[in-house]
């Protein structure tokens, strides 16, 4: 028996109370005595050779302790890892932590300066003297492949880094006795996650010890341990890797490594002073890795019913200069193009491309926007080549609910698996977008307002998810025997999505305790260092149920202990709210942490609970060992969670909106959002996530896109000219929440980091559209949707 | 002030001195004249609460109170600030010490997620609170309100919500019935 359940229900965040009384401690704000300050300087070339770099003047300013090239980083001068290798990746190239002989981008390190501050090491930074010889610039996918382009890395002919081929059916077959045929070729745009606070690193080196501490505003402190330790030669638990708060990560920051990543530890060795890079905003534009740009040539088989029988993408990925994470945006793009309709053959082919640009990680989303945004809008389209409604030709295709798990053999996901959704009821979501956004209603506006000269467009669009991917994950839950807290430690941390609290709720209903009287410690290797990383929207999912799995160990170590202490049936022992009793005698309950203590047999009695721990109180005379076999002290596990596939989420947007004839200016009316995630721990956070992601969505639907010149300058790197959405750009979202619980894991959870964002461009394009119906020529096949682009696309011609 | 003793020698090192209240709290500093106010108060001061999304004046991370105004402490040299009066994140408090209507606030409705636009978030939302000028508590409103703040993570509901509960906690809801959500 336990208190009532916290799980489902929107309990305030633990975090909070730091966060807003300014005593969040992110990277910048840890106080390191003495630490110096890091300043790089970059290439200002797309691509150049390096003739020579003069270092003395900057050397030679006060307070500059340290300015390095290549020659001087010893064993660091060597290519990053490629993190996730691939067969159809046969030319990968990855980068150096400086660059050596060549530079690839605008914004490659180039040279490092360490100084007694910001300030100065800039300075110093200026007074490199850096001679290039510039080569011709890369840039645009298209532009990379085409026949007679110049090689971004020497050896690669075509600039194609991976060709991957994927078949699920008889595509051939499909598309030669297909009915109609629909073909559409869309393009999103390169964009940036953007984080509030750019990436920072800090290291420190005790000679005492011979042990390295690096805060990194990473999303993968136990990974970048490893690889740190690896780099640097030393045993793992010599390097300790802490992510304390990060102010937003949305995948940028899952890369080892930045050149920053290793250069600052291997700086604060060399000088014996601890030392700092707080990454800039313009430096986050140049330095940190993009995403988005993909060119899809898409085409769907189908009867004349709009039945889709076949499926053939053909895509370019921008992979910029280099590619250290692998195909994974590609990967899961292929995976996904799909979406949420059965489409029994498949085809789908990519090509990673070079090009002059700044390198490309996942991005909130990862490729499913991508793909999203190129199986929803051939599916408006093939709806009104068929002269079918965009509601029902969705609904004939969708997969039905008695036919998951839903596999698509020879699709293989992100994580290695073949493509199999778990389930779901598809056609409610759109139903249930439908009661909300009611159509025919919606129509008899539209009509009237066109004539008035007023424009009104209804758009909507699917997405799967493919959330919580393997390998695994732990989690360590230990009572604490003198507060009576409840310790959880994962090794994945947070980047605002709330873990201090989801996982509390986990660990609390288990262990019976209240989810305020929990501490998730994360993101420490310190403190727990098995795991992988935050990405792909498999925390709640991975790490979830793993902290479920030890909180479940130590419910039963209680129950143990207490059913000993009080000679009392397991099965009579009560934990409630920190309580701990023998039902029906409440009044002699023990607190948790008086229980916890008893399960330490003592020698020394250092409090009031201790003095009955002791080896010498009547109730510790037992025969034997005070611990028998194979026990151990105190109440504490640890367990893991390794899924065996992946969870796929699900869900359906809808917007109604007005565009402006004149202006183009887009006006959101409504923004409906039906998503089913599994069950929910907290749906307040859940629904945090989907609005934010939302947000993030519009940005690349209206206004977000790296803009480089033909030169490889990348022409908005910063937020004056990048256009993030402001409140008044986004729209009150409303949500309806399914909740089909996943087969897949014991909490039925699947993720939703990344929902949001995925179909916004897509329901975007179509609602405006619709709008512009009457005024289009063509569909609208690209994102941004700028007011330049729909000015474009209406002008006749 | 490591940074400021040990880098004399650079030109652009000339320094003032510098007297200011920031949070009740006289501080009395000689700085490098091109201090900025954020690096002051982060660096100088040890309050960490004003964070620095992009100094050049567009995210309002670094938003601190100056004699009651709200003002982007990057765009802003702290030599600039002499013998004025200042409200930073670790000021802002209840009468008890607790929460203040705005942080609780925005902690009731979800308002932050990764926090690191928040401190900036709640000293903009208090300027307009504790104005005298009449509120528009309309959706489109309290999002003009708020606009000159960008969050990466919360899509901005959590954050409209919560001005307009604080607006009924600190009784300036006057307005509040005016303009119902789009
Ligand atoms: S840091 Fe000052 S406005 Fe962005
Ligand atoms: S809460 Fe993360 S930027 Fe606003």
């Amino acid at each position: 028996m336990t208190s009532a359940p916290s799980f489902g229900t929107r309990v305030r965040r633990n975090e909070d109370e730091r966060l807003l009384t300014g005593r969040g401690r992110y990277i910048d704000d840890i106080t390191l005595e003495g630490a110096l300050a890091v300043a790089f300087v970059r290439s200002p070339m797309a691509s150049a050779r390096i003739i020579s770099v003069d270092t003395s003047q900057a050397m030679a300013l006060e307070g500059v302790h340290l300015v390095v090239t290549c020659d001087d980083i010893e064993h660091l001068d060597t290519e990053m890892p490629l993190l996730i290798p691939d067969p159809s990746l046969t030319s990968p190239r990855t980068q150096r932590p400086l660059a050596r002989g060549e530079v690839f981008y605008v914004g490659q390190t180039v040279a490092m300066v360490v100084a007694d501050d910001r300030y100065v090491a800039e300075d110093a930074a200026d007074l490199v003297e850096v001679v290039y010889e510039p080569l011709e610039a890369v840039v645009g996918v298209d532009r990379a492949v085409a026949s007679g382009a110049r090689s971004v890395h020497e050896g690669v002919a075509g600039n194609v880094a991976a060709h991957s081929r994927q078949r699920s059916g008889e595509p051939d077959a499909a598309f030669a006795s297909a009915e109609h045929v629909t073909s559409v070729t869309v393009r999103v745009e390169r964009s940036s996650a953007a984080p509030m606070e750019p990436r920072a690193v800090a290291a420190r080196w005790d000679s005492v010890l011979g042990e390295l501490t690096v805060w990194d505003g990473t999303q993968a402190p136990i990974s970048v341990r490893g690889g740190l330790a690896s780099l640097f030669g030393l045993d793992e638990h010599r390097v300790r890797v802490v992510a304390p708060d990060v102010g937003g990560g949305f995948g940028q920051k899952v890369l080892l490594f930045y050149p920053d990543e290793v250069l600052v530890p291997w700086a604060a060795v060399k000088l014996n002073r601890p030392v700092k890079y707080i990454e800039d905003r313009q430096e986050n534009f140049l330095g940190s890795t993009h995403e988005r740009l993909q060119v899809h040539h898409i085409e769907l088989a189908a009867t004349r019913d709009g039945l889709v029988t076949g499926l053939r993408d053909s895509f370019l990925h921008d992979t910029g200069a280099f590619i250290p994470y692998g195909l994974a945006v590609a990967q899961v793009a292929a995976g996904q193009i799909a979406g949420s309709y059965r489409i029994p053959n498949i085809s789908v082919d990519f090509k990673a491309v070079y090009t002059n640009t700044v390198p490309v990680t996942p991005y909130r989303g990862c490729g499913r926007p991508h793909a999203c945004f190129a199986i929803e809008r051939a599916m408006d389209v093939l709806a009104d080549d068929l002269g079918i409604d965009r509601f029902e030709i969705r609904r004939r295709n969708f997969i039905g609910t008695e036919e998951f798990p839903y596999d698509r053999p020879g699709l293989i996901f992100a994580d290695g698996q073949p493509v199999s959704y778990d389930g779901g009821d598809y056609a409610r979501a759109l139903s249930l977008l439908e009661e909300a956004l009611d159509p025919p209603a919606f129509r008899a506006e539209q009509e009237a307002a066109r004539s008035e000269g007023r424009y009104l467009g209804l758009g909507l669009a699917c997405y799967v998810e493919g959330t919580g991917l393997g390998p695994y994950e732990g989690g360590h839950v230990k009572v604490h025997p003198i507060t009576g807290k409840v310790y959880v430690n994962t090794g994945l941390s947070s980047q605002g999505q709330g873990h201090a609290t989801s996982f509390a709720q986990i660990a609390a209903d288990e262990v019976g305790v209240s989810p305020s009287d929990v501490v998730v410690v994360e993101g420490d290797t310190g403190e727990f260092d098995w795991g992988v990383a935050t990405f792909a929207s498999r925390a709640a999912v991975v790490s979830g149920n793993a902290i479920r799995k030890a909180a479940l160990i130590v419910r039963e170590q209680i129950v143990h202990q207490a059913s000993q202490m009080f000679e009392a049936a397991p099965e009579d022992i009560v934990i409630e709210e920190g309580k701990v009793f023998v039902q029906g005698v409440e009044s002699r309950a023990l607190t948790l942490a008086e229980v916890a203590t008893m399960s330490n047999p003592l020698r020394y009695a250092f409090n009031k609970a201790a003095q009955s721990a002791t080896q010498f109180t009547p109730a510790a005379r037992r025969d034997g060992a005070a611990l028998a076999e194979g026990a151990h002290p105190g109440l504490e596990a640890t367990d893991y969670f390794s899924p065996a596939s992946t969870t796929w989420a699900y869900g359906v947007h809808g917007a109604i909106v007005e565009v402006d004839p004149a202006t183009f200016e887009v006006k959101v009316k409504r923004y409906v959002c039906v998503h089913d995630c599994g069950r929910m721990i907290n749906p307040m956070i859940v629904e945090g996530q989907v609005i934010g992601g939302v947000a993030q969505g519009m940005g690349g639907a209206f206004y977000e896109l790296l803009d480089y010149d033909a030169e490889g300058n990348l022409r908005n790197a910063s937020l004056m000219e990048f256009l993030m959405p402001y409140a008044t750009e986004v729209p009150r979202v409303e949500i309806s929440h399914l909740e089909t619980p996943s087969p897949r894991n014991p909490l039925g959870v699947k993720g939703v980091g990344e929902a949001g964002t995925i179909p916004v461009a897509a329901a975007f394009a179509s609602a405006v559209e619709d709008a512009l119906a009457p005024l289009l020529h063509g569909h609208l096949l690209d994102v941004p949707l700028s007011p330049t682009s729909l000015h474009a696309a209406t002008r006749a011609g | 002030m490591t940074g400021v003793e040990t880098s004399e020698a650079v030109e652009a090192e000339q320094k003032t001195s510098l007297r200011v209240v920031v949070n009740g709290t006289a501080y009395e500093r000689v700085v490098p004249v091109r201090r900025l106010l954020s690096d002051f108060l982060r660096h100088d001061l040890g309050l960490t609460g004003t964070h620095v999304g992009c100094e050049h004046g567009v995210c309002g991370c670094c938003t601190v109170l100056v004699d009651g105004r709200a003002t982007r402490s990057c765009l802003t040299l702290a030599c600039q600030v002499d013998g004025l009066s200042l409200t930073t994140i670790e000021g802002v408090k209840s009468a008890d010490g607790g929460l203040h209507p705005v942080q609780q606030a925005l902690s009731d409705c979800h308002g932050l997620q990764c926090g690191y636009c928040t401190p900036g978030f709640v000293i903009s939302i208090l300027e307009v609170l504790n104005s005298p000028d009449e509120l528009d508590l309309s959706e489109e409103g309290v999002r003009e309100m708020i606009s000159g703040n960008l969050c990466r993570c919360t899509g901005y509901q959590g954050i409209v919500d919560a001005v307009r509960q604080a607006a009924v906690a600190m009784g300036r809801d006057g307005d509040a019935g005016k303009g119902a959500p789009a």
